[in-house]
């Protein structure tokens, strides 16, 4: 009953799948074209003064005659973008169990500090003397990042994590070289490492050399050694890996792979799994990247941008890439060309100095939490990540025994003769609300589901978490197989496909023929 | 630590359920030696939004912002006015803190814009296909270079010196550990390089810049013309965007790959980054092209869709086999530029570079007025090259003493370079009034 007194009780239950409307809108769920077909011509969503001169000063260059960009006013284009904004999952909506992609809460916090004139309104080539106050913010979150793994250095610029593999591997290059060891180029990837971590190695010009994982989805040291020789580079070692598994035989094989003169790169995606319990330098790390969206909470974005700051040991400090930040006699000062250093930087990773937006994110997110807080980080991750395994054991497969870290491991076993696929069964969870797991990866067991709940997770949705997930695992096990198949079904658009996407790639949209704009731009 | 749900009691209840007496437990795999038992020394712990806000505050107060002083910078960032919506939409949490767009049923409003992004950023730079953005201008100017490798199968690269310095030393940090050779032409403030002359056989491209770093306006037409004739491409690339809306687009000369930085449009200053690469080019091309690509399809009911699309050459599925490394893209800035663009259309978009130009037309004016000062340019956009009577860095540092921040010093670039002490790179957008250029007029007279 409602206010007036009248009935609520719906009296057609048909789902929302059945229902047609005229528009085909479905309530708050709006259809919404593209802005190239929004065109309201002759309107625009700025108000412009007119230019203060009419004469031009192009020399040989001929101004430009018709583009072909929509016009629309203010409010159509804000309805337009809320209307997209809408069909979107975002972590502020539901939880985002994504193994390997560390979805956690975004601070509004993190956004005001960023959007802090001082910050965001400062041009990267002004006078040093007049940021003062950024270049401090760049020591300061170089300080944490030292201090917490341990390591005498850091470079700042990469603009990604896979970007920081990349300058971790120069710069390991670079010190080979300097050693007079250019003749090392084979790089031990293990076969659990990201996929980054191959592609980052060959395009660096080295030769990939995989190590597979044992048994119980491990490194061992013996594997290693196998492959250790006068032309190894280095190792790329993920850890914890990327079967949420710490590796316990690290510093073994760290120092196996020094004794043979080569370098420990260990990816440190993982890194929120065990920040502020374990100082990576401990381990034996040379260089180490730090993705700052993700054990920092920079948000995701929609994919991006990202922020991968490398750590480095002293062994391969000098070769770290321009710029960095100095203490100079005066204040900070920024070091752009390495004559008059100690240094030998093997180049530049972008331009400017970095992700500065993402550094003032970061370092709001990690005084937040402080040196306390950032251990109950990789406490409760850690913790909840276990809780979900445990949880789930007697319904789905797990792959491995023992604990976890930060991402519970599970694989198709539970679903087999179901007919149920891992993607069926990820997008019936989208029909419950949850974000899909990451599946398929890693590629170490069959059809994998890898869960990260990530530290910021309540108990209460972890539990309505695993009732769901124990739900539909029984759900499928019953013969339920149609239901998976047709999944999801309350979403904006259902099973989209990704074949006919591929082989006759549309990636943009063209005015139809015929219109009159169309044929006058013939 | 107000971030973390847990209670004591849910943890106590969840250790009960996992089996094991406390936390300590569950990181047995970590060698015994490593494990830490307190927290790191050496670091603060855990304050309130009021103490992190106030340190931050304090750190942006120590900061000259571009919108307190008369501001004359550019040189591959530009100071431009973003209407607040950007921002306000931007921060709607399904679009802040989504995740990519993988599972394309709940990522549609991502995957729409990035292929609205696609068709503007192919609009613009007057090419056929655009990928959903790269890092930055500088790094999608070396991914490009790499690209022309594959496709001509050549190994080497000529690089303008109007080129940006960063993209410049970005392309040779890339592409050298590739093995490519990258022969960069000398500084040239004067606009006077031949570079069709040095294009050989074994030329995989030629990398030149519009407006260039000392802000020549260029016809890249013969250029283009010259180096196709012997099987090379030609890649252009764009620092201030907003250019484009009123210069012919490298498209039209006949540019095989255009890569721009996006900044300008949508996105602050922010010290430097996060920056949006725009990346265009060919049809023909288009499976060598690095980075994402969001492509249209229909789902199950034959509605219209749009999904990730051609990741085979990705490094998830390729792995050591991969086009590039790359992992993520710029997907938040290219929502800025999308939005941005949209508001302008194509009636704002051209009028803000006629208002940029038309500024910077009278800035140029005025300074040519200046006793000892010269103007190089005959063409340009919003930036040209002054020369002064004096090192410009020095010149630099005394005006933002006077509370004027006006250009780079080409010596910032070029510490090293002979001859180019004495040369200023000065900026003009819409944000810059005729007072702005008056007082720098007045404190330039002053400290020349």
């Amino acid at each position: 009953m409602n206010s007036q007194g009248r009935d609520t009780k719906p009296h057609d239950v048909a789902v929302l799948e059945d229902v047609k409307t005229f528009t085909g809108n479905k309530a708050l769920q709006l259809e919404e074209a593209l802005i190239f077909e929004l065109d309201n011509h002759g309107v625009s969503g700025v108000d412009l003064p007119e230019p203060a001169t009419g004469s031009l000063r192009l020399g040989k260059v001929k101004a430009r005659k018709g583009i072909g960009l929509p016009h629309l006013s203010e409010p159509e284009v804000v309805r337009h973008f809320t209307r997209l904004s809408q069909k979107n999952f975002g972590i502020d909506s539901t939880m985002y169990p994504l193994g390997s992609c560390t979805m956690k809460h975004n601070p509004r916090l993190n956004e005001k500090m960023a959007r802090l004139p001082g910050f965001s309104d400062v041009h990267p080539l002004q006078p040093v003397s007049t940021v003062q106050g950024a270049l401090e913010l760049i020591d300061q979150l170089a300080h944490w990042l030292k201090t917490l793994t341990g390591m005498p250095a850091v470079a700042m610029s990469p603009a990604a994590g896979a970007h920081g593999e990349l300058c971790g591997l120069m710069a390991i290059r670079a010190a080979l070289h300097a050693r007079g060891e250019g003749h090392r180029t084979r790089v031990l990837v293990p076969e659990s490492a990201h996929g980054t971590n191959p592609a980052t190695a060959a395009f660096c010009g080295f030769t990939v050399d995989s190590i597979p994982a044992e048994e119980n989805g491990r490194v061992s040291v013996e594997a290693v050694k196998a492959k250790l020789g006068p032309d190894v580079a280095c190792i790329m070692l993920t850890n914890p890996n990327t079967c949420g598994l710490f590796e316990p035989q690290v510093k073994e094989i760290a120092d196996a792979v020094h004794a043979a003169g080569g370098y420990f790169y260990c990816d440190g995606a993982n890194y929120n799994a065990i920040v502020g319990r374990v100082r990576p330098a401990d381990l034996g790390v040379d260089a180490m990247h730090i993705n700052l969206h993700k054990t920092f909470s920079t948000p995701h974005g929609g994919g991006g941008p990202g922020s991968g700051p490398v750590v480095l040991s002293d062994a391969l400090a000098p070769f770290a890439p321009m710029p960095f930040v100095v203490h100079g006699k005066d204040g900070f000062d920024l070091v752009e060309h390495a004559a008059g250093t100690d240094t030998q930087p093997f180049g530049r990773m972008k331009g400017f100095h970095g992700q500065m937006g993402m550094f003032v994110r970061a370092l709001a997110y990690i005084m937040s939490h402080g040196a306390d807080g950032l251990r109950q980080v990789a406490s409760d991750a850690v913790l909840n990540a276990n809780y979900i395994k445990e949880s789930l054991k007697d319904t789905m497969s797990v792959s491995f025994d023992g604990p976890c870290m930060h991402e519970a491991l599970f694989d198709d076993r539970f679903l087999k003769g179901s007919g149920v696929t891992p993607l069926d069964f990820a997008k019936a969870m989208i029909d419950e609300g949850f974000h899909p797991m990451t599946m398929y990866f890693p590629l170490v067991v069959h059809g994998a589901l890898l869960v990260e709940p990530t530290e910021t997770e309540s108990k209460a949705t972890l539990d309505q978490f695993i009732a769901t997930l124990r739900h539909l695992a029984e759900r499928a096990k019953a013969g339920d197989a149609a239901y998976f198949q047709a999944a999801p079904r309350l979403t904006p658009r259902r099973r989209l496909d990704e074949t006919a996407a591929a082989r006759k790639p549309i990636l943009r949209w063209t005015r139809p023929a015929g219109t009159a704009q169309a044929q006058a731009a013939e | 630590m107000r971030y973390l749900p847990l209670t004591e009691a849910d943890r106590r209840e969840m250790l009960a359920r996992i089996g094991v007496p406390d936390v300590d437990a569950l990181f047995r795999d970590v060698p015994e030696s490593a494990r830490l038992k307190a927290p790191i020394a050496g670091l603060p712990m855990h304050q309130g939004e009021l103490e992190v806000e106030r340190h931050l505050s304090r750190l942006a107060a120590k900061n000259v912002t571009a919108g307190s002083v008369p501001f004359f910078i550019g040189a591959g960032a530009y100071k431009h006015h973003v209407p607040a919506s950007v921002d306000q939409l931007l921060l709607r949490g399904e679009f802040l803190t989504s995740y990519t767009p993988y599972q394309p049923e709940v990522a549609q409003g991502t995957l729409q814009y990035l292929f609205e992004f696609q068709t503007q950023v192919a609009l613009v730079t007057g090419m056929e296909v655009a990928n959903a953005s790269m890092y930055d201008g500088a790094t999608a100017t070396a991914e490009a270079v790499l690209m022309a490798n594959r496709i001509t199968k050549r190994n080497k690269a000529i690089l303008s010196g109007g080129l940006h310095p960063h993209y410049r030393s970005v392309t040779e940090t890339t592409c050298g550990v590739m093995g490519m050779e990258i022969v960069a032409a000398e500084p040239d403030p004067m606009d006077l390089e031949d570079l069709a002359g040095r294009i050989d056989d074994r030329t995989a491209c030629v990398v030149v810049q519009t407006p260039s770093l000392f802000g020549h306006v260029r016809d890249f037409t013969s250029l283009c013309e010259a180096a196709h004739a012997k099987g090379a491409l030609v890649i252009v690339a764009v620092t201030e965007i907003v250019s484009l809306g009123l210069l012919t687009p490298p498209g039209e000369m006949g540019a095989d790959i255009v890569v721009a930085e996006g900044q300008s449009i949508g996105n602050a200053l922010n010290f430097g980054g996060p920056y949006v690469g725009l990346f265009a080019t060919r049809e023909k091309f288009v499976r060598q092209m690095p980075g994402r690509l969001c492509g249209q399809t229909v789902d199950a009911d034959g509605k219209r869709g749009f999904v990730l699309t051609l990741s085979t050459r990705e490094q998830h599925i390729r792995r050591e086999k991969a086009t590039s490394n790359i992992c993520t893209n710029s997907g938040l800035c290219a929502l800025a530029f999308t939005i941005h663009m949209s508001l302008l259309g194509e009636a704002g978009y051209t009028k803000l570079a006629r208002i940029n130009h038309a500024n910077a037309v009278v800035l140029a004016e005025k300074l040519a007025g200046v006793a000892g000062v010269e103007v190089l340019n005959e063409g340009f956009f919003n930036e040209f090259t002054v020369k002064l009577p004096k090192p410009a860095a020095g010149i630099v540092e005394a005006l933002a003493a006077k509370g004027v921040l006006a250009g780079v010093p080409v010596s910032r670039f070029y510490p090293d370079v002979a001859g180019v002490e004495n040369l200023l790179l000065v900026a003009a957008t819409e944000t810059n009034t005729v007072g702005d250029m008056d007082e720098l007029v007045r404190a330039l007279e002053e400290v020349l």
